[in-house]
């Protein structure tokens, strides 16, 4: 054996005994917390090895990468959207498009099971299923000149897992939309400070815009800049408002008011010219959440704080205060997208296989990317594990649960086990610069909290409430890009379809069609986002549930398509790669629908939860301003019931599609064509141009 | 001395290259770059024009930001 190999035999079986051990030690400790290292070293092992070793060999063995295959970035190069790009650059694209809030919320939020289910879900899930997914849908879009899933489903499996995988697409983004916006609405309720720093972020957006195409066209990093700059002078300039007690009631609104607005900004960001808003604000949002992640990782190494959640809560048992339902399925539903996202697939079969210069960094670009998007889930679990668990189920709890008095919340909290008391949250809260923090639902304050925790141990004891509302800029401005990005993309899905019913409505450029859709679709989110704001409990536990039923849904949708292809192009024996992780989504996400459809325990089933809102209405129980929404609450349950229904039934239709087209290929039956572009060797290709 | 800082100057130079590339800082650049090969004869977009397009373009085709 020749030295350096030797060597390097050495060094991966000291990564593996180094994550062995730590894993073992996160696993199987108790009692005593533990720091926040022992996770976040597992955590490297297991994202290094699986890179080295399964990456490879799925790069190699099962989707045979052929570097010397021009892609279509070299085929088909015009400059605009096909651009072969470097390896590294097309990485930092893929990353910054698939990085969103969620892997930051379903993590803090998941930490209601303890730190032990979600670690591990997050690390077993990427490594074997999410990075798989992202891989493998990235390699046949690349090999289907950047074709997106809907087009692959259809042209791959037939017309009905086409259909599917569209309205899947359509339905997930509203869904989400309405999620994400519930958790800004949340952090910004009662909030002069956060509210008037996020309102801020808007006309400094429209500000940048103009600076990048009027002022000084083109210069990106000169306007971000300036941008990021002004947004830093926000934040502080959102905490001198506070103290104007003039001005601060301008900017103190309820939850159903604000989302109201949201609603607004959201529909004019949609019709607004591109360049004015939605450019501008995605290149700040892209800095700033780059920046943020960056310095997160390295203060939790600086400072690694000991983790004071337990391995395991008592609420395993499905009776979680902030979403109600057993750690199975419901941690591998709330995790989402650190660990597997649907969404990914879109992105993985959108931009980035017109931007790969060669098939050769397809691991780097596929699976690394969410490596690294599953390192940002196990930093959002660091902090929302390392608060006291009573402050954290104070922050995270409903007032539905809890109620409004500081000193009654206080005292059932701790009666679940996890000592807080008023007198520490109201110190709590006057250190964050915020009037209360009790019930601050959707997972966006608690992370707050937990960041500028963090952020002020590890540089500088002091401005405690300015990171905290600077963390609540950084997640709201993210959150708001993926707002006005995602009612954009479901306008145009919207446009397509409608275009289908009457020509004129499908041309994406007539103004009455723009201004038609894309109210459609804000009306669409906007009332699943009300639905959240009304509902008692919070609307996390009806929302995100129903975000998570769906981005996993999508998930087995990109790998039944994945797993359709592989069989169809004689890897039949390699099908467990994407086929796996596939049944474990099968199965997941039918518990969790079945759940939701039929418990009988009115804070899971939907369906129950209705009744027993419509029992205590008959019986006069309710107080008078509940009794009031009492019937557009019921109302709103049965949507989500039969939403819930709908995504299970269109999951198991496109499952079965592939299922068929598989059995069709293993007993020799023939099968759609696969629609492969032709092998053009890349020499071949260069040659040709320079004669 | 000297050995070490020259490659490390390039590496420095070639990293900033690629974070302007990333970042969409240079995309005039690239623009003219490719029309000049691509199509010598006919003028070139003004940066104004250019960058209004490029940016209309990026969001407008499918899905660009995530959860």
């Amino acid at each position: 054996m020749p030295m350096s190999l030797r060597l390097s035999s050495l060094i991966w079986v000291a990564v593996a005994g180094l994550g062995a051990f730590t894993l073992g030690g996160v696993a199987l400790h108790r009692g005593e917390s533990i720091d926040a290292l022992w996770l976040i070293v597992a955590a490297v092992c297991v994202y290094a090895l699986a890179y080295r070793f399964y990456a490879a060999w799925i790069a190699a063995r099962v989707l045979v990468l052929d570097a010397d295959r021009a892609t279509p970035a070299v085929r088909l190069a015009n400059g605009r959207d096909f651009v072969p790009t470097h390896r590294w650059v097309v990485f930092g694209h893929h990353f910054a498009a698939i990085a969103g809030p969620g892997p930051l919320v379903g993590p803090t939020l998941a930490a209601q099971f303890g730190y032990l289910p979600g670690t591990l879900w997050i690390l077993i899930g990427a490594v074997l299923g999410g990075c798989v997914q992202d891989m493998v849908v990235l390699f046949c879009s690349l090999r289907r000149d950047g074709r997106s899933l809907g087009q692959m489903a259809r042209d791959e499996l037939g017309p009905i897992a086409g259909s599917a995988a569209l309205i899947g697409t359509f339905m997930i983004l509203i869904v989400l939309i309405s999620a994400l916006g519930l958790t800004v609405v949340n952090a910004m309720k009662h909030s002069p400070w956060a509210t008037a720093t996020v309102a801020a972020t808007i006309p400094i957006a429209m500000l940048i815009g103009l600076y990048m195409h009027q002022l000084r066209p083109g210069r990106v990093l000169e306007g971000s800049l300036i941008g990021l700059a002004l947004l830093l002078l926000a934040t502080v300039g959102g905490g001198w408002i506070d103290t104007l007690p003039g001005v601060r009631t301008w900017f103190d609104w309820d939850g159903a008011s604000l989302a109201w607005m949201i609603m607004a900004y959201g529909f004019a960001a949609a019709i607004l010219p591109v360049w004015l808003l939605l450019a501008p604000r995605d290149y700040l949002s892209t800095f700033l959440k780059l920046g943020t992640v960056f310095l997160l990782a390295i203060a939790l190494v600086v400072l690694n704080p000991p983790l004071k959640m337990p391995a395991v809560t008592p609420f395993i048992d499905g009776s979680g205060p902030i979403f109600a339902g057993p750690v199975f399925p419901f941690v591998f539903i709330t995790i989402a997208c650190g660990a597997v996202s649907g969404f990914h697939a879109l992105v993985a079969s959108g931009t980035t296989p017109k931007l790969l210069d060669s098939e050769a960094p397809v691991p780097l670009v596929g699976y690394g990317s969410m490596i690294l998007e599953s390192f940002v889930a196990i930093m959002a679990l660091v902090a929302a594990t390392m608060l006291d668990p009573g402050v954290y189920f104070a922050i995270n709890s409903p007032a539905g649960l809890i109620g409004t008095d500081p000193v009654q919340a206080a005292a059932t909290i701790t009666g679940w086990g996890y000592p807080v008391s008023a007198a520490q949250m109201a110190e709590l809260a006057r250190e964050m610069g915020e009037t209360s923090l009790f019930s601050r639902t959707g997972g966006a304050p608690s992370l707050a909290v937990g960041m500028a925790s963090i952020f002020s141990s590890a540089f500088g004891e002091r401005l405690l409430a300015v990171w905290y509302h600077f963390a609540i800029m950084f997640e709201a401005v993210f959150i708001l890009t993926t707002l006005d990005a995602g009612t954009r993309v479901g306008r145009f899905l919207l446009q397509d379809l409608l275009g289908t019913l009457w020509a004129p409505l499908g041309r994406t450029s007539w103004t009455p069609s723009v201004l038609f859709s894309s109210a459609l679709v804000v009306a669409a989110w906007g009332y699943f986002l009300r639905m959240g704001v009304l509902d008692p409990n919070g609307g996390v536990n009806i929302l995100w549930p129903l975000f998570g039923i769906s981005n996993q849904m999508l998930a087995a949708i990109a790998l039944s398509v994945a797993t359709g292809i592989l069989a169809k192009s004689g890897r039949l024996r390699y099908v467990w790669v994407t086929g796996l992780p596939l049944v474990w989504l099968i199965i997941v996400t039918t518990t969790a629908a079945c759940y939701k459809v039929l418990s009988a325990d009115p804070r899971i089933g939907f369906f129950a939860g209705a009744r027993d809102l419509a029992e205590r209405l008959a019986s006069g129980t309710l107080p008078p301003e509940k009794a009031a929404v009492a019937p557009q609450l019921i109302f709103n349950l049965h949507i989500d019931g039969w939403l819930t229904v709908f995504f299970a039934a269109l999951l198991w239709i496109i499952v079965l599609d592939m299922a068929y087209t598989v059995w069709r290929v293993a007993t020799g039956r023939p099968v759609l064509p696969l629609r492969e572009s032709a092998a053009v060797p890349a020499l071949d290709l260069a040659q040709g141009e320079r004669a | 001395m000297t050995v070490w800082i020259k490659p490390g100057l390039g590496r420095l130079r070639q990293a900033w290259a690629l974070f302007r590339q990333w970042s969409g800082d240079d995309a005039y650049e690239r623009y003219l770059a490719h029309h000049r090969a691509a199509h010598p004869d006919q003028a070139p977009l003004s940066r104004r024009a250019f960058i209004r397009r490029h940016h209309h373009e990026r969001f407008s085709s499918g899905v660009n930001r995530c959860c």
